[in-house]
């Protein structure tokens, strides 16, 4: 059994007349350990997907369908107060903006000691030593004095290091991990990446990491979701999907980075935009900018489907050519 | 790619730039900010020049102090040959139109109330007084039209559109004055994957087809190797190396460059291999003496410390280090 399993999930949002449908019947699963990566542009619905494990929609969104089961017990239903009991303790969170995510008139440590007192109960002494072991792990030079420290004393990347501690502090078994270095600068990204790959390896914590950045996930993942307007268009393991993408959604993607020796050219682009939620074309959203799409395209929604655990919900899969531009460094 | 003239497009001869002053009557000292130290470029006609370095390097502070929207502190800034740093605001008139920008984000630069008509028609407005308004729409169509977007599209407001469509738009009002000389600070870093290709895309064609020269301003290495002609790599309001994109690119020099390059995420499956550098940026408002990358430098010796490198020529690329020039790195 994994142990988290999302099962056909749907999120919807009713705003008066109109509801509009963020996600539409996402499937997919995490063991114990396991790093995924999901992908896809803003308004993918990649976000909406991982609040709604932890059950963090905001007003007026909602779980209209489906399933989270978190060690083989469904989640999704649960009331606010049970949700206390796994939110931040066994899935923890961390969120885009450090700065957003800290409160800025309290310290470190009041910060720290607080996340652990809401689920155990310790003494302030314990908490303190605890805290401190977490900001050692997360490499914060000398974590005594840190924990004096207001959040705007500390640089963007200690306090992403703050804040990855803080997932940390009460050991839990996943971290879900929403774009978590895109307000950073590149080196201290790679630092950032580095750092929650080592801690989920040393600790077998699971990581759903969500970011539009296709370098990152496969630095860091072994799975990958790509995500389209609500949908999962694509699922594998990291370097299969990486080096061998079977959705044209994917492959525009992968191939719209600059690539080795393309200097001075123009860049592949798919043509178009991604379409709002309140206007889905008929049949596979991506069909009107794909430049596979025919008739069938734009009357039924594509399966996903694929063997070896790496399928891709596209009819044309076995009509395109195996995809071998030659990906080498950026 | 040399102009008519022998002087190059822009150049940026010793600029300092600071924020902040000692306080005064009744208003507490602020403490004072170096943002640009000594920077000198100089940026040739048909050059897609880039700037990059992480927040807080002072490439936006340069690129707004070339193109006028705030002075310098010291040192001089020329456009073909004439200063234009010291210009009264109607000196600088003829020289503004031959210099744009685009901004980062097509959410803050455009207008909220304005259609994209007249967002288009402002800056021939005030620089062509009297273009009769047959010749405006026709304008605005060709620029429209020669940036992807729909004509169509004139009554409509920026909120109507996407964020790709929205920078689109701004490119489209940089280029209604047919300028030479473009700055873009981060045009493509707002908008998604597939959407930067299209506009990095339109950048080039305009390059082409107009003549223009760029001064490009990103964190993103990738898009610089892709893009640009000549990199100039900023640090805590310093240049530390400078050089064609593809000398760079196959054999940085500097300590910074070699260890910003390979923070690049790449997609090969390497992995994460980078090489880590000590300690934080320090603040651009208490710079370290000497060359102020030592704090973090492994190969910082004691002349790091004290002396102030400058950028020298080393083969290929043109670098401000100590540890270069006597071949410790």
């Amino acid at each position: 059994m994994a142990l988290l399993e999302v099962k056909d999930l749907e999120v919807e949002f009713p705003l008066g007349r109109v509801t509009l449908q963020a996600i539409r019947k996402v499937s997919f699963s995490l063991e114990k350990g396991e790093r995924l990566g999901i992908v896809g542009e803003s308004g993918a619905g990649k976000s909406v997907a991982a609040f709604s494990i932890l059950n963090l929609l905001s007003r007026p969104g909602r779980i209209s369908g489906g399933e989270v089961l978190f060690e083989g017990r469904d989640i999704s239903k649960l009331d606010n107060r049970q949700m206390r009991s796994i939110r931040g303790n066994q899935i923890s969170m961390i969120f885009q903006d450090p700065m957003m995510t800290l409160n800025p008139v309290l310290t470190v440590a009041t910060q720290l000691i607080e996340c652990l007192k809401a689920h155990r109960k310790i003494s302030d002494k314990e908490a303190w030593d605890i805290s401190i072991s977490k900001l050692k792990e997360v490499m914060i030079p000398s974590a005594e004095e840190r924990m004096e420290s207001y959040p705007h004393e500390l640089s963007g990347g200690m306090r992403q290091r703050v804040v990855i501690a803080m997932a940390l502090l009460t050991d839990p078994e996943i971290i879900i991990a929403d774009e978590p270095t895109t307000a950073l600068d590149v080196t201290i990204q790679a630092e950032i990446m580095v750092l929650m790959l080592e801690l989920c390896k040393s600790n077998n914590v699971g990581l759903i990491l969500i970011t539009h950045d296709l370098a990152v996930v496969s630095q860091v993942t072994e799975r990958i979701l790509v995500m389209y307007a609500g949908r999962v268009v694509e699922e594998g393991r990291t370097q299969e999907v990486i080096t061998n993408p079977k959705h044209p959604y994917t492959r525009g993607l992968l191939k719209a980075l600059p690539q080795e020796n393309t200097a001075g050219s123009r860049l592949n682009q798919i043509r178009g935009s991604m379409p709002s939620l309140n206007a889905l074309p008929q049949g596979c959203a991506f069909n009107p900018r794909c430049e596979y799409a025919n008739k069938e395209c734009s009357q039924l929604v594509p399966k996903l489907e694929g063997h070896k655990g790496h399928s891709a919900a596209c009819i044309h899969t076995k009509e395109i050519p195996p995809f071998n531009s030659e990906l080498g460094k950026v | 790619m040399t102009g008519s003239s022998d002087a190059p497009l822009v150049n940026i001869l010793n600029v300092e730039k600071t924020f902040g002053d000692g306080g005064g009557f009744l208003s507490t000292a602020q403490p004072i900010v170096n943002a640009l130290n000594n920077v000198s470029l100089s940026i040739e006609k048909g050059d897609s020049f880039c700037l990059v370095g992480e927040s807080g390097c002072g490439k936006s502070t340069l690129a707004r102090t070339v193109i006028g929207l705030h002075p310098p502190t010291k040192g001089e800034i020329h456009y073909q040959g004439t200063r234009i740093d010291s210009l009264s605001a109607k000196g600088r008139q003829p020289f503004k139109r031959k210099m744009q920008m685009i901004f980062q984000n097509p959410y803050a630069s455009l207008n909220p109330r304005m259609t994209v008509t007249q967002i288009l028609e402002e800056p021939l407005k005030i620089h062509e007084k009297g273009m009769s308004k047959v010749a405006l729409k026709e304008k605005v169509e060709e620029v429209m039209v020669s940036v992807g977007n729909d004509p169509a599209w004139g009554p409509r407001y920026p909120h109507e559109f996407s964020g790709g469509q929205r920078q689109r738009i701004s490119i489209a009002r940089a280029l209604m004055l047919d300028p030479e000389f473009v700055v873009a600070d981060e045009p493509i870093s707002a908008l998604d994957v597939s959407i930067q290709a299209q506009v990095l895309n339109v950048m080039m064609d305009a390059q082409e087809k107009r003549n223009l020269t760029y001064l490009f301003i990103t964190h993103d290495l990738s898009i610089v190797e892709h893009f640009g002609s000549k990199v100039a790599v900023m640090y805590l309001g310093t240049v530390c190396e400078l050089a064609e994109v593809k000398n760079l690119f196959d054999a940085p020099r500097h300590p910074y460059t070699q260890a910003l390059l390979s923070a690049i995420p790449k997609i090969d499956g390497s992995g994460v291999n980078h090489i880590k550098m000590s300690g934080e940026v320090p603040t651009a408002m208490d710079l370290p003496s000497g060359c102020v990358f030592h704090p973090r430098c492994p190969y910082a010796n004691e002349r790091c410390r004290r002396d102030i490198p400058t950028l020298a020529d080393n083969g290929n690329t043109k670098t401000a280090c100590f540890a270069v020039e006597e071949g410790r790195v």
